[in-house]
């Protein structure tokens, strides 16, 4: 009866949810770390840690919400409420800062998509790989793990390559969302410019966002103003300059 | 109204998204290219807009502010859906190409702050215009 009525009002499961753990962070980080791990922080690690637990009681591939139970936590932080969520942090965004940002923020675009597509591609080679198509495709999953199978597809990877390619994506966005509170002091994280250069350079939306929100929150809309153009770009060139370049360089 | 400053906020969403589809589309690519920085850009305009006729009222705000706020349960409900195993489990390689690309992007960063002279800290912007907004009234009184 509790399950039926928690399944039916997935939503609203999930707002509860969701509430309960944020309190529970924002507990652990006052009396546990007192005050030095923020919140947020906690929070997106009790998330990954929670779809982690989710996805080895289930075996499926969506975390928590693969537990019928909890299924709207997939709704609640699927893409649509996400960019809903995303876009109305821009209402916080100070034009005349972003302006300043400028060379610099298209610089670290750039610097974005060539130096984890290098990575991608340097590691595939390493571990065996030789055809230019499957170097793209793992090459772009280290830029996102949208561009990744975007690239695969559009250049015909096979579904292992495509399967490794979305996996280093997936583990990107989990590294940067993880990392970023406890390397933000040495990045130098507490401006609107610095947060637009490492949203360019990281690229992936999701763990930019969360990683700046675990940071500061002021910083969220300038990174995910240029992460969200980054990987934009990724899908573009991925399949078109980056393959042509590989391919120019590999042969084949 | 209220519902005024999320019907804005969903316009511009649902307008950026398809901006970015039809991006892709054009380009060539089953894909959306920039959608939510398309968005993130109108909305910003809107405000502005808004701003200069006097149109930005409380309720507005206040709808659009709301999403914002919820901006962090999102992100966490987001993180407990990723397929965690799935990432861990797909071998050596994932983990070195991943940690490979993250640690270069992280020293890159450092490095272009290190570079790029003295910038105003969010905490020193809000400290300012916190100043600003306490000196004003006393600048206009005759």
């Amino acid at each position: 009866m509790i399950a039926q009525v928690l399944e039916a009002q997935g939503l609203l499961t999930a707002f509860a949810f969701i509430g309960l753990v944020m309190g529970l962070s924002a507990a652990v980080s006052r009396y546990l770390t007192f005050g030095r791990i923020h919140g947020s922080a906690i929070a997106v690690l009790a998330g990954l840690a929670l779809a982690w637990a989710g996805g080895s009681m289930t075996g499926g591939t969506h975390g928590l919400a693969d537990i019928p139970m909890l299924s709207g936590i997939g709704l609640m932080g699927g893409a649509m409420l996400r960019d809903f969520a995303i876009v109305a942090t821009a209402f916080e965004v100070d034009v005349a800062k972003a302006r300043a940002a400028g060379l610099y923020g298209a610089l670290a675009l750039a610097l974005g998509l060539v130096l984890p597509f290098t990575v991608g591609v340097l590691v595939a080679l390493a571990y065996g790989y030789t055809d230019a198509v499957s170097l793209t495709t793992i090459g772009a999953g280290a830029i996102t793990y949208i561009v990744g199978p975007v690239t695969g597809a559009a250049l015909g990877a096979n579904s292992e390559v495509m399967a490794i390619s979305i996996a280093i994506g997936v583990l990107k966005a989990i590294l940067v969302m993880a990392g970023t509170p406890f390397l933000a002091r040495v990045m130098g994280l507490d401006n609107s410019r610095s947060a637009m250069v490492f949203g360019g350079l990281m690229a992936t939306t999701s763990g930019v966002s969360g990683g700046l929100a675990a940071t500061d929150r002021r910083l969220v809309p300038y990174g995910a103003l240029t992460a969200t153009f980054s990987t934009g770009l990724g899908c573009l060139f991925g399949p078109s300059l980056l393959y042509l370049a590989v391919r120019a360089l590999i042969g084949g | 109204m209220t519902i005024y400053g999320v019907a804005l906020l969903a316009a511009c969403t649902l307008l950026g998204v398809l901006l970015g589809d039809m991006l892709g589309a054009a380009l060539g690519i089953d894909a959306n290219v920039g959608g939510v920085g398309i968005a993130m850009v109108m909305l910003i305009a809107a405000r502005l807009w808004l701003l200069r006729r006097g149109l930005l009222g409380e309720g507005v705000r206040f709808g659009i502010a709301f999403w914002g706020a919820l901006y962090i349960p999102i992100v966490v409900a987001m993180a407990a859906t990723q397929n965690v195993v799935g990432a861990v489990k797909a071998g050596p390689m994932v983990a070195v190409a991943a940690v490979g690309a993250v640690a270069l992007c992280f020293g890159v960063v450092a490095l272009m702050g290190r570079f790029g002279g003295p910038v105003e800290t969010m905490d020193e912007a809000e400290a300012r215009q916190l100043g600003e907004a306490a000196a004003e009234p006393a600048g206009t009184a005759p």
